[in-house]
């Protein structure tokens, strides 16, 4: 089914913020704002919710660090043990780097693939952009239009009172 | 917004827009090659030629085509090893530790840094693996299955956290400075015109679309991963130091050696970043992103790391002669006066000595002169790895074994050949990268550049006030 959304491009990161504001107490409801570069205050006004990578980030080194130790302590101590330097066998201290290690790679790599999997981000040739200025110069907001239901020139009026400097439609086939 | 203070230089000079920045840094992924750039490569592939012709006699001959012997078993390999690792640690420094101090200079030459840090690591790589004499069984480093020919892999022995650290170091560092490429890459690709670079940027893009969303799930995962290669870059050059601390021997066997390898490392880094910089700044007219106030902060840092690796040179003599350890005393003295004491008064004076010319605010912010002491710096950092490797091994405990080192041909030839592989890979990467953090330089602008400085808040980075902007494009 294709999707029509109308198009409010916007040239500054705060005008972009009070309209976004303004916009929302009017009723409307936003699809998605594209910017050239992270906006800072965005989320609150947008009512994104902070993300949970930090948790997938924690647990991913809780597993790196639990490996690691249960690696180098059955290795060492039970598969096959060896006298070296005439240390213990389980000789903690010098297992901290290795699961220092692990700990860190299993954490990045963990949040990472799961930031690639949640964001949609993968290595594609098909690329959905509203309007290729928003990743050069522009800020654009997306508004869904619903036939029958939207009032376009009601739109068109708010988007532009509200600092948009070009409103434009949009058609995308899904 | 943040407040920035009025009295703080602009880091973006030149009024420029958004859309000036997209311009200025897509310039050369855009444009043909230009007559520098061409030459630098051809250059850089001779070097590239030298080191696979080194290689070459290296795996076919064995490693008695080097010039170790019985007494001195690391020399040159190991010593380009942890040159090029230190080297390294300023880009994770300037991408990661400065994110969290939340220095805003830091966004222009992250990108650069951080593909200098990739690109080190690579050459770094080389010399270990190399060693071992039989790289095909390089493998045997992992901790596989004794049925694959070895025992399990020691865990208590240094050599091998090196490579848990390095490998990590390597992963770690590629995915930071992925992320960060991404959202140029859709710049690019929603600029390109031709159909290769169209498809090429846009399956490098991943899809990106610059949603609020995804921007907000960036930011955290930039965040963390910052959290994360910072203590990890710590790791990294403390456990190189540990290859060389926790062994017994008279000049290694010393405590302080993690944090003042830590300190080097940062200080050769950022040598090597500025060297970089002044010139991709000249050849690819960034001039208005890579400022003077960007070359006097990093100058900054190497006053700093400079003066932490003199004292620490100075703190080895002084514990030397405290410890009353007669061999350990003997070893620095040996140092200094022995028969490599050029080496030695080398690595003082490029270390120690010239680094301090940067408390004059002059020397600090003239291209010419940091550009010559960053060099200075890049030399002086072999010189201290050299000598403590060198040095420490080459008179040990018993005189009839003592030796001294000379690097043969093909010694030179590999590291000569890894500045050539170190410099391909960087010119292909101010070729068709992005050198320049786009996203994160426009997500400064408005509170520190130029126009804001002169016209208030009120004033608009837009390209529809060019008035703002006037005289200031080089290329137009």
């Amino acid at each position: 089914m294709n999707k029509k959304f109308v198009l409010g491009i916007y040239d500054d990161e705060d005008v972009l913020l009070t309209a976004i504001e303004n916009i929302r107490a009017a009723g409307t409801n936003i699809y998605e704002v594209f910017s050239p570069y992270p906006v800072h205050g965005i989320d609150d006004v947008l009512g994104i919710k902070r993300s949970r990578l930090p948790i997938v980030a924690f647990f991913g080194g809780l597993t790196g660090m639990s490996f690691a130790l249960w690696m180098q302590i059955w290795m060492m101590g039970f598969d096959w043990p060896m006298i070296i330097g005439g240390k213990p066998h389980i000789s903690l201290p010098s297992f901290i780097p290795v699961t220092f290690e692990l700990t860190v790679l299993f954490s990045a790599f963990s949040m990472v693939i799961t930031f690639f999997i949640v964001s949609k981000l993968r290595p594609s040739l098909k690329v959905n952009v509203f309007d290729k200025r928003s990743t050069d110069d522009k800020f654009v907001m997306a508004i869904e239009v619903k036939d029958g239901v939207t009032n376009m020139d009601a739109l068109n009026d708010l988007l532009r009172s509200n600092g948009a400097i070009e409103v434009n439609e949009k058609e995308v086939v899904k | 917004m943040q407040h920035v203070s009025p009295i703080r230089e602009p880091l973006v000079t030149g009024g420029k827009t958004y859309h000036d920045i997209t311009e200025d840094v897509c310039r050369q992924v855009e444009a043909k090659p230009n007559v520098r750039w061409a030459a630098a490569l051809a250059v850089a592939l001779v070097g590239l030629a030298i080191f696979i012709y080194s290689v070459y006699r290296t795996l076919w001959y064995g490693i008695g085509e080097w010039g170790l012997n019985k007494t001195v078993g690391w020399a040159w390999d190991i010593t380009n090893f942890v040159w090029w690792v230190g080297i390294g640690h300023a880009g994770t420094l300037i991408s990661a530790i400065l994110l969290l101090f939340r220095q805003k200079w830091r966004t222009s030459i992250n990108r650069a840094a951080e593909a200098m840090t990739i690109f080190a690591v690579i050459c770094a790589a080389m010399f270990p693996v190399l060693h071992m004499g039989r790289p095909w069984l390089a493998y045997w480093v992992l901790p596989l299955p004794n049925t694959f020919g070895s025992l399990w892999v020691n865990f208590n022995s240094p050599l091998l956290w090196d490579v848990f650290a390095i490998s990590t170091y390597f992963s770690v560092s590629l995915v930071f400075w992925y992320i960060g490429l991404i959202p140029d890459f859709a710049t690019i690709r929603d600029r390109a015109t031709g159909p290769i670079a169209r498809r090429a940027y846009a399956v490098l893009s991943f899809g990106w679309t610059g949603s609020a969303k995804a921007w907000s799930r960036y930011e955290t995962v930039s965040l963390i991963l910052a959290g994360l290669a910072t203590p990890l870059v710590l790791s990294v050059h403390t456990i190189v130091s540990m290859d060389f601390a926790t062994s017994v021997i008279p000049g290694w066997h010393t405590t302080i050696f993690p944090p003042y390898f830590v300190a080097g490392a940062i200080f050769s880094g950022f040598a090597m970043v500025l060297t970089l910089m002044i010139i991709t700044r000249k050849v690819f007219f960034l001039e208005h992103y890579i400022t003077l106030e960007h070359v006097e902060s990093m100058n900054k840092v190497i006053i700093l790391t400079g003066s932490i690796v003199g004292v620490a040179y100075t703190t080895e003599f002084f514990i030397a002669w405290y410890s009353g350890v007669e061999y350990e005393q003997y070893a620095f003295i040996n140092r200094a006066f022995g028969p490599y004491w050029w080496a030695y008064w080398s690595m003082m004076t490029c270390n120690v000595i010239t680094p301090q010319l940067f408390w004059f605010r002059k020397i600090r912010r003239s291209l010419t002169a940091t550009f010559i002491i960053s060099i200075f710096v890049n030399i002086g950092m072999w010189f201290e790895r050299f000598v403590i490797i060198v040095t420490s091994l080459h008179r040990d405990y018993l005189p009839s074994s003592w030796a001294m080192f000379s690097p043969t041909m093909i010694d030179i030839g590999v590291y000569v050949g890894t500045i050539g592989l170190f410099f391909t890979l960087f010119l292909l990467f101010t070729k068709f990268f992005p050198v320049v953090n786009m996203a994160e330089v426009k997500s400064i602008l408005k509170s520190s550049s130029e126009v804001n400085a002169h016209h208030g808040k009120a004033a608009t980075m837009h390209a529809t006030d060019k008035d703002l902007n006037s005289n200031t494009h080089r290329n137009e």
